[in-house]
């Protein structure tokens, strides 16, 4: 509740419509005890006094009333109304939402088809069928006010209720023999009620919009009493030769409905939490790049080469070291393998490359990316959009969520086509076909009209790997591409890698948590932890004889068919959150060869005869663990 | 996609039915009889016991309904008897009019408001974002009658851009031009609230499909930006803004009302105001029924349109 307020009092807006809102409230309560003038005394010879005249600081309306007193009358009575017809409508909806909820079934059933009808109406229409049976006046515009507005609390609490009614601590309840009125106002009640005022909140505004709109209308509040409404009714014949007369009351509508509007999305945005993670941020074209130093030169080894890429992610004042410090290089026709766990900073390694870390928060605070010796972190966001897909290209871990839901896949495969190349139509369809026949896809000439939705979990990722190849990209980046799919569709999948990189001479890099695909798929291996290399050889070295603790723990956690009953060791412990890394190895708490010397201090990436580790305690082949 | 219509349309019959009860029920908690209001208190007791036997209010509630139902099946609303004409030439009359206003100020706040919200998403928590977001605020805040009479002061008034009201000139050719002309402030007016709705819906929805996958996957394509927002995020944001503008019609032609009285707009909802101060029941009955139909049918088309968005709808 505090943190509510506190967030609410740093939102400016908010807290300068609540002031408003405050003040007018405050000084319509004192309305009957401020020297006003009488609102209804009539005063003929006094007619449309201009602002600012003498005992009338608003000036008089058409009857010689004063306008300041009237508007502070008019103020008080409009908001009254639009509170009570908040309050009312509220309430009614509530009722109807909580029972239709609770009970649920044909109850449910019957109440909610009644509310859908009730809002098949364009809802003024109601309100004036409301108000033309009942007649005008204005606590009949309150009536109608609040009628129109119950289908929208009865379907929100609704809603809200039914998530709740089928919570264990109702169950609870009702074991307990508490009757089911009890159990709605013990504990239904209670947690609906916040869902109750957001929704007040947000619609109170209206509630006194269309009060007003009624009145004006001449259908609210009858002479000699005036809301706001009806005060802007009666000054329209007046509009053009005393204007102010209506625009007195018109802004103080205005302000009033701001105010609240202002207060409400600050009341909905405090109690918002994925505005408060800032998980609404909208990730920029390409991730930000603060680099504190010169980037280090390119070496020239391998087509791609990494050198010292640092990521972090920003999230309000932590900051999230997610790659730290990342030194990778591929040679042409080379597959390299990155391995680890969830979080180990693998994938967000490979999308710093191509600039696709979401950002904000993600930052790429150190280091480049050479593609060819070109930096393609620091490049502009044109070339480097030139070079995505082009050079570059990428495929997803999940087809389902990667492919677009409402594009068809021929049509995504021909996007990519002409996303560096424009090309016709047919010529289009046609390299598309090609595409999806070069991953092996049947019929692919009627396949291309799927949707993403039409096809299976392995033709879909057949897709993504076709969409990266549309403009025979030098380097393709896996990210864990079989992940989601099943064994028998896995093993197409990579042999469908694998003879592309051969006949293609194709660079992949494969990021994986298998060490499986490894051993099928890449020539060389990288192991990630906690953000950094730990470990890195030929694929043999690495499988045959680990010497970083991690990963000879790694692969003692693969389970190996026909390898009789070895124990499967899970690694113990979780990574380190990347936010509070220690101050040596990352893994020391889960190691069990740890040292006291482990912790003291950072531990270097030892090269060592074409293999490198980051241990000052190496597994030496001859105790490896079984 | 014909099968889906049809059954749309099937569903819609049970609302249509509910509509007309629901009217129906509303009109008979009138207190006092219609015959009075019609005739007058002078009447004499005859004739309100005859007008009444006409009316056919001197049987039971249900086979009112029924016959009320029947006759407007049949195409036959009743007879306004303050304007002694058929309601449902007056009402069809009026419609076209309203029709001309809601349907430009839909097409414009549509238009406006997707289009503000995106650049808004866009552009978030940039100079572009705060200003919209202001302007946005500002219009859903301000109520369309004072915005439409401070329009006519300003436009027509002060600077006679646009005539002050109605919808044709009394004396003149009835041109497309004259006709924008008349409809360029009380459309603007009617506009502006369903415009900031809708912008700030856009804009959220947008900023949700901004951090899904496939966005990702377009950028990883190498599509330009522009592409990536237009095409892609904003295709799938229309998911989720088609419902709302389906809602926002029903605003639309809801505030018609207020701006027709405004403006002087020959419209519909100008008519039922005036048969209500009038206790011309027939008519606010005819009138309401009539449009809440026709939203109801509007309605079935978004359905439509939505189904012929994502393919993922089973139709």
């Amino acid at each position: 509740m505090k943190t509510f307020f506190l967030l609410l009092a740093r939102n400016r807006l908010a807290l300068a419509g609540g002031i408003v809102l405050l003040i007018v409230v405050l000084l319509a309560i004192a309305t009957p005890i401020l020297p006003l003038a009488d609102p209804d005394v009539t005063n003929t010879s006094n007619r449309f006094h201009p602002i600012f005249s003498e005992g009338a600081p608003l000036g008089t309306d058409h009857l010689g009333r004063d306008l300041l007193s009237r508007l502070m009358w008019g103020t008080r009575l409009s908001l009254a109304v639009g509170f009570a017809a908040a309050i009312v409508a509220a309430t009614i909806g509530a009722a109807i939402g909580i029972i239709a909820g609770y009970f649920g079934g044909r109850t449910d059933n019957i109440i909610m088809r009644g509310v859908d009808m009730l809002m098949a109406f364009p809802y003024i229409l109601l309100a004036l069928a409301i108000v033309a049976a009942l007649g005008p006046g204005l606590f009949n515009a309150l009536i109608a006010v609040a009628v129109v507005n119950v289908p929208f609390f009865a379907r929100n609490i609704r809603g809200v209720t039914v998530g709740i009614a089928n919570k264990e601590f109702v169950d609870a309840a009702r074991l307990a023999g508490l009757s089911n009125t009890q159990i709605i106002l013990s504990e239904i009640l209670p947690n609906v009620i916040p869902i109750i005022v957001i929704a007040m909140s947000t619609t109170i505004g209206w509630m006194i919009l269309e009060t007003a709109g009624l009145s004006f209308l001449g259908l609210g509040s009858q002479p000699p009493q005036a809301d706001l409404g009806s005060m802007l009714g009666e000054a329209r014949s007046a509009l053009i030769t005393n204007p102010h007369t209506s625009i007195v009351p018109g802004a103080m509508i205005l302000i009033i409905v701001m105010s609240i509007n202002l207060l409400g999305d600050g009341v909905r945005d405090a109690l918002d939490p994925r505005l408060k993670s800032g998980a609404l941020s909208r990730p920029m074209a390409a991730t930000r790049v603060d680099r504190a130093d010169l980037p280090p030169p390119a070496t020239g080894v391998g087509l791609l080469e990494v050198k010292g890429l640092e990521t972090q992610f920003h999230v309000k004042d932590r900051i999230y070291r997610a790659v730290g410090g990342v030194d990778l290089h591929v040679e042409k026709g080379e597959c390299l393998g990155i391995i680890g766990e969830s979080g180990s900073g693998k994938s967000v390694t490979a999308l710093s490359i191509m600039g696709l870390v979401a950002s904000p928060p993600g930052v790429v605070t150190g280091g480049a990316a050479y593609y060819d010796g070109e930096d393609m972190i620091g490049a502009p966001y044109r070339r480097l959009r030139d070079m995505r897909g082009r050079n570059v290209a990428y495929i997803f871990q999940d087809p389902l969520a990667t492919l677009h839901p409402l594009y068809r896949v021929g049509d995504q495969l021909i996007e990519a086509i002409r996303a560096h190349r424009p090309i016709g139509k047919a010529e289009g369809r046609a390299k598309a076909v090609e595409l999806l026949k070069a991953v092996r896809i049947p019929n692919a000439e009627q396949r291309i009209t799927d949707y993403p939705h039409e096809m299976s979990g392995g033709m879909r990722q057949r897709v993504g790997i076709a969409m990266a190849l549309a403009h025979d990209p030098d380097i393709i980046i896996a990210d864990e591409p079989t992940t989601a799919l099943d064994v028998t569709v896995q093993a197409q999948i990579l042999t469908i890698l694998d003879e592309l990189r051969r006949s293609r001479g194709l660079v992949i890099v494969f990021i994986t948590h298998d060490f499986g695909v490894v051993a099928q798929l890449c020539d060389r291996v990288a192991v990630m932890y906690a953000g950094r290399i730990v470990e890195e050889g030929t694929k043999t070295d690495i499988l045959v004889a680990p010497r970083h603790p991690y990963t000879a723990r790694l692969m003692a956690c693969v389970p190996e068919l026909g390898g009789g009953k070895r124990r499967l060791e899970a690694i113990p412990g979780l990574p380190p959150a990347v936010d509070k890394l220690p101050e040596g190895c990352a893994f020391a708490d889960r190691c069990d060869r740890v040292q006291t010397d482990c912790r003291a201090a950072e531990i270097a990436l030892v090269q060592h005869f074409g293999r490198a580790v980051r241990c000052l305690h190496p597994v030496d082949k001859r105790e490896a663990p079984e | 996609m014909t099968g889906y219509i049809l059954k749309r349309l099937v569903s819609a019959i049970p609302v249509l039915l509910g509509i007309t009860i629901i009217v129906f029920l509303i009109m008979a908690m009138i207190p006092g009889d219609p015959a009075t209001a019609i005739l007058g208190s002078y009447a004499t007791p005859e004739n309100v016991e005859k007008l009444n036997r006409d009316l056919g209010l001197d049987k039971p509630l249900f086979q009112q309904y029924i016959i009320w139902l029947g006759n407007m099946l049949t195409g036959d609303f009743g007879t306004s008897f303050a304007l002694n004409r058929p309601v449902l030439d007056e009402v069809l009359e009026r419609f076209n009019g309203t029709l001309v206003l809601a349907g430009t100020a839909f097409v414009l706040c549509s238009f406006l408001g997707v289009v503000a919200g995106v650049v808004s998403a866009a552009n978030q928590y940039g100079a572009a974002d705060k200003v919209i977001t202001f302007v946005v605020l500002l219009g859903i805040s301000i109520p369309s009658f004072f915005l439409g009479m401070m329009m006519i002061l300003f436009f027509a008034v002060n600077l006679r851009w646009f005539p002050v009201s109605g919808m044709w000139p009394i004396y003149g050719d009835r041109t497309i031009g004259v006709l924008l002309s008349h409809l360029a402030m009380p459309a603007t007016a009617l506009a502006v609230v369903a415009t900031g709705v809708i912008a700030r819906l856009s804009r959220s929805a947008m900023l949700e499909v901004l951090r899904q996958d496939f966005i990702r996957t377009a950028r990883a394509k190498g599509v330009h930006e522009r592409g990536v927002i237009w095409r892609h995020a904003l295709k799938a944001a229309m998911v989720s803004i088609l419902p709302v503008l389906g809602i926002q019609a029903g605003f639309v032609l809801s505030g018609a009302v207020y701006i027709e009285i405004v403006f002087q707009w020959p419209g519909v909802g100008r008519m039922l105001v005036d048969a209500i101060l009038k206790r011309d029941i027939l008519l606010v009955q005819g009138g309401v029924v009539f449009v809440a139909a026709c939203y109801v049918m509007f309605n079935i088309a978004v359905d439509v349109a939505q189904s012929l968005l994502d393919p993922r709808i089973k139709t």
